[in-house]
């Protein structure tokens, strides 16, 4: 193995911040100095407070390789220290510290080819819409599905940029009038929405522990390749 | 080569949270958690208790085997330690139960260095032989007085508490001696060979 570079902390300032929900924010920063990420990476994020004290995180990366801005999108948890101040407080003009990419296996690229099956839960549809975004760009002709399973229409994640391309579950609260998935993912409903195992689809999982266990669960039981099934958890401790 | 310290900004506003459990016991860039966060790459391994073994082998005269009975017939220890998931959380005082790596490599000889812990899943990790031995190192199969869950590691992992979490490889199923250090899963991946939390070893060349 060759000797590998340090990954070293930088300064980086929000260069724009969106409203996704209620509860979460895209964080836009101007393209670090790093030689670029792979679609499912992450980054790590230092905040720094007047008196010293300094907190760290993890966060997947939302903006596809190739882009001049990276950005994440963060989710508030009510009793955490960081993801209140990145989905709160921050504003553009503020600095932090980031370091990375880091993560080479919850990853895609156009040389994996497809198809691509992408199971989101919750605020784990961010790796996977970095994904979906860079198959998009750099490789429309591989075909993929996504399925969203989100509580409410109020959860959902870039909802203008999923309409009409995205199979969605809404588990608590549906808008009104309508009539597609209502339920948390299982067999039935993955058997229903993804490519047959004989496809060999490349599955990526994400999301709360109890959606990805359940999930890639059923994959296997549906008979889809273990070795072709990436999974990755938020859990709700990350702060 | 000039050197100079930097400095972080201050990240307008952010302020710590009132300071929960021990400072002197939360290592650099960590914080505390309640729950017990899960993490693995793949969906989780349910192997048979009457097909599971546990191999020792690599560099060892004949290799040796464990079935799942056999390995309950050695003499369980209680663990109780602090875990650091590279992740960023820390959990107090955890208890486990476990068979010690001492009790496994007894009366082995062995010229190894490192070992590399693999199992079901594919999922590999590689140590050196000193952060195994000498009372460091467990094959645990029972967390907070229950059988460990599958999907904490269930029904074995190995448990390295003074290094990062990932260390403590879940289904684990065999260990290798080696006369080298070989990048396991996550090493390969751009993580820290070693992952000593209090030295912060997080990624390559930290």
């Amino acid at each position: 193995m060759s000797a590998p570079a340090p990954l070293r902390w930088q300064t980086a300032r929000i260069a724009e911040v969106r409203e996704e929900t209620p509860r979460a924010r895209t964080l836009a920063f101007d393209r670090p100095a790093w030689p670029g990420h792979r679609a499912g990476q992450h980054v790590d994020v230092r905040l720094t407070a007047e008196d010293g004290y300094r907190a760290q995180r993890s966060y997947s990366i939302a903006s596809p390789p190739g882009t001049p801005r990276l950005e994440i999108t963060v989710e508030r948890l009510d009793d955490g220290e960081v993801s209140p101040w990145l989905a709160g407080e921050a504003r553009a003009g503020d600095e932090l510290e980031l370091r990375g990419p880091i993560g080479g296996y919850f990853v895609w690229e156009p040389a994996k080819g497809g198809p691509l099956l992408l199971l989101a839960g919750g605020s784990g549809l961010v790796p996977l819409m970095c994904i979906e975004r860079h198959r998009r760009a750099a490789a429309p002709e591989v075909a993929s599905t996504l399925l969203v399973s989100a509580r409410g229409p109020a959860d959902l994640l870039y909802d203008a940029e999923l309409e009409g391309s995205a199979v969605l579950t809404y588990t608590r609260e549906q808008p009104p009038g309508w009539t597609g998935y209502a339920r948390r993912v299982d067999r039935e409903l993955l058997a229903a929405v993804a490519p047959p195992p004989e496809q060999r689809p490349r599955c990526y999982v994400c999301g709360p522990t109890s959606f990805v266990e359940v999930v890639a669960e059923a994959l296997v039981a549906l008979g889809h390749h273990r070795a072709l099934i990436k999974t990755e958890r938020f859990g709700a401790t990350g702060g | 080569m000039t050197s100079f310290l930097r400095v972080s900004p201050v990240s307008r506003g952010f302020r710590r949270r009132e300071p929960s459990g021990d400072a002197s016991r939360i290592p650099p860039g960590q914080h505390l958690v309640e729950g017990f966060p899960v993490l693995s790459a793949g969906p989780t391994p349910h192997t048979p208790l009457d097909q599971w073994t546990f191999t020792l082998d690599g560099m060892i005269d004949e290799p040796l085997r464990w079935t799942w009975e056999e390995l309950r017939g050695l003499p369980p220890e209680p663990i109780r330690c602090d875990i650091h998931c590279v992740t960023s959380w820390s959990k107090l005082d955890t208890e486990w139960e476990g068979v010690s790596l001492d009790a496994l490599l007894e009366g082995v000889e062995t010229e190894a260095a490192y070992v590399t812990a693999w199992c079901d899943g594919g999922y590999t990790t590689n140590l050196p032989i000193e952060d195994v031995t000498d009372g460091r190192a467990w094959v645990a199969v029972g967390y907070d007085g229950r059988r460990l869950e599958p999907e904490h590691g269930g029904p074995a992992r190995l448990l390295v508490p003074h290094l990062y979490l990932w260390k403590s490889a879940k289904w684990i199923r065999g260990i290798t001696l080696r006369p080298d250090d070989e990048p396991g899963f996550w090493e390969s991946l751009g993580y820290h060979p070693r992952g000593d939390p209090w030295q912060e070893q997080r990624y390559w060349g930290d």
